[in-house]
């Protein structure tokens, strides 16, 4: 069966061109990048290039790439790194939508180690109430740190307005860019940020490849102790190979962001209004217009996730209920009900997230599944009658 | 992913006796939508109180589906006094088991079986004592408290285990703790 792959969200099939870049350092080009020798230094170059392309995408200075193993450790290393610049404050801020890497290790904080915890609020759009940030901004706060991009429902934040107020008033901020790399542009210089985090799997290079952000002159903690690599700001020899596919990964995300803007925004909203159109009771959920233009998320009344997905899958479409973190837990995922999702859809929500090697015969395939799909499991829910909800 | 048994994936696909029942004479409903899984029985039983035909709506997870499927073909042909004793295991048994945290699941099929046996008999379930802390398995406060100090629990997890509430939706998770730390005061 012929798989149809809408979850690039939860991780995305990497790049032939990122293979093709990586096998050479897997096999022939093991060496160390850090030895004195020509043979591994031609991995150190090769590392360089890899951060400069890093770089390039985030209008960056490769000087500020510090490569990491993952999305998490990122986002851990930048909020631990942050309260030790400030051993004295004692407040953190996020929003209540984060990703479990920012939002699990903030509630950990707050209980294990006494710090006051502000989760700003969403509306019912998930738009973040930025009125509640500011006001809570205080002497006291060592950080704000806030997704750019959600990665259930899209919904982006205004991280270059808040990067001015944290600014202003001195308060360090940290942006989650994991969902938004790739997808909405990106440049540092323009937007005022401390730090930001990147994640490979998400833009087409392997899982297990992170990259940290850190302004130029920012005091920075590291969070792995260890040798000199990434001028000490992160212990242990270098995932070569993963780096160098980083690179690659973000050559091709500048190259394909005006495609993913156009071609793939049109996919996304093709199969947004003809599903909107062809099954009754059934909405979108966050802001139609600040949302990543591969995001879909789409709640059905009356009928649950995860018998959806299951059956989708008999139809080789892969998506997922939420996000791919809670599809093993039975809550209605915590993104949906900070914005007051109503029960009756969020328990039936299933988030589509494309990439450019989608096509529109695919969105066709998933429409009609999709038909299928919702009314058989209508026919058998005790909260469905007539055609309508009861 | 979660694994269910080759039964499970094939009472999901193919589910047995769905919809509505004409000329049912018990009806027993569970669940909720904001718990995340809801069943309504229907149930045919004849003058020798055998049940003849038996029926289910779902809302719910695959596993829910599952067991509300099985349940219509183990009842169908029982006596009602032999289907009062049927039992989650019983259910979950039927279909190779079920995974641990879906064993809610075959509760939510007991729980509706006694309801529509209840309805049959035109027998009043009683309002528990107590208020509902559990949505999802219908569990009070004070059969909570009592399970507590009998069995000296300590955590949410265990009271989990013993009464399975908080295992469902979990969203009553913190209310158990805070009826744990209560028990623990002395209040
Ligand atoms: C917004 C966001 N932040 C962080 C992460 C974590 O990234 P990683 O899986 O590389 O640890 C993810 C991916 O799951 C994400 O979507």
């Amino acid at each position: 069966m012929k798989i149809v792959y809408t979850d690039n969200n939860a991780t995305t099939k990497v790049a032939d061109e990122v293979i093709e870049e990586m096998l050479p350092y897997l096999g022939e080009f093991y060496g160390n990048p850090s030895s004195m020798h020509t043979f591994g230094d031609q991995v150190g170059k090769k590392i360089k290039e890899a951060r400069q392309k890093v770089a390039d995408l985030i209008n960056a200075d490769p000087e500020e790439i510090v490569f990491t193993s993952c999305g998490t450790e990122s986002d851990n290393s930048a909020i631990f790194s942050a309260i030790h610049a400030f051993p004295d404050k004692k407040h953190i801020i996020t929003s209540n939508v984060e990703h479990p890497a920012v939002k699990n290790l903030f509630m950990h904080l707050g209980k294990k180690q006494g710090y006051k915890i502000t989760f700003v609020p969403v509306d019912k759009k998930g738009i973040l109430d930025t009125d509640q940030l500011y006001k809570r901004m205080t002497e006291d706060t060592a950080l704000v740190s806030l997704m750019w991009a959600n990665n259930e429902t899209g919904v982006l934040f205004p991280i270059e307005e808040i990067a001015q107020k944290t600014r202003e008033k001195g308060i360090l901020f940290h942006t989650d860019a994991v969902q938004a790399a790739g997808k909405v542009v990106i440049d540092v210089k323009k937007t005022d940020v401390d730090m930001l985090s990147l994640s490979g799997h998400k833009i087409h290079a392997p899982k297990g490849i992170g990259v940290l952000y850190i302004k130029n002159g920012l005091k920075f903690s590291p969070f792995l102790i260890g040798g000199h690599q990434e001028k000490g700001r992160r212990g242990g020899t270098e995932n070569t190979v993963s780096i160098i596919g980083m690179g690659k990964a973000c050559e091709l995300a500048k190259k394909n962001l005006p495609v993913v803007n156009t071609a793939v925004r049109k996919l996304r909203d093709y199969l947004q209004n003809q599903l909107l159109e062809k099954i009754p009771s059934c909405s979108v959920n966050g802001d139609l217009n600040l949302r990543l233009p591969n995001t879909l998320s789409i709640g059905f009344d009356a009928v649950e996730g995860e018998s959806i997905l299951l059956m989708l899958d008999r139809y080789g479409i892969c998506a997922s209920s939420g996000s791919a973190c809670t599809s093993g837990s039975l809550d209605p995922s915590h993104v949906l009900m900070a914005m007051g999702v109503p029960f009756k859809s969020a328990h039936g929500t299933i988030r589509f997230s494309l990439s450019h090697y989608n096509t529109p015969e695919e969105m066709d395939h998933i429409i009609l599944a999709l038909i299928s799909v919702i009314e058989k499991l209508r026919a058998m829910s005790p909260f469905w009658k007539n055609g309508k909800l009861i | 992913m979660w694994e269910y048994t080759e039964k499970v994936k094939e009472h999901f696909m193919n589910p047995r006796n769905v919809g509505e029942l004409e000329g049912a004479n018990a009806v027993g409903e569970t669940g909720s939508l904001s718990c995340g899984d809801a069943l309504k029985l229907f149930l045919k039983v004849d003058e020798n109180e055998k049940i003849v035909e038996a029926s289910f709506m779902t809302f719910g997870c695959a596993s829910a589906v599952a067991s509300s499927s099985a349940l219509t073909e183990i009842v169908k042909g029982m006596t009602l006094d032999e289907a009062a004793k049927l039992t989650n295991e019983d259910i979950s048994n039927y279909l190779g088991g079920l995974p641990k945290e879906k064993m809610h699941c075959s509760v939510m099929g007991q729980s509706a079986l006694k309801k529509a046996i209840a309805n049959y008999r035109g027998i009043q379930i009683l309002e528990k004592p107590g208020r509902i802390v559990c949505e999802c398995f219908d569990v009070t406060d004070l059969e909570i408290i009592d399970a507590v100090k009998a069995n000296n629990i300590g955590t949410a997890d265990d009271v989990t285990n013993y009464l399975k509430a908080g295992g469902g939706c979990g969203k009553c998770i913190e209310h158990i703790e805070e009826i744990i730390e209560s028990v623990k005061a002395g209040r």
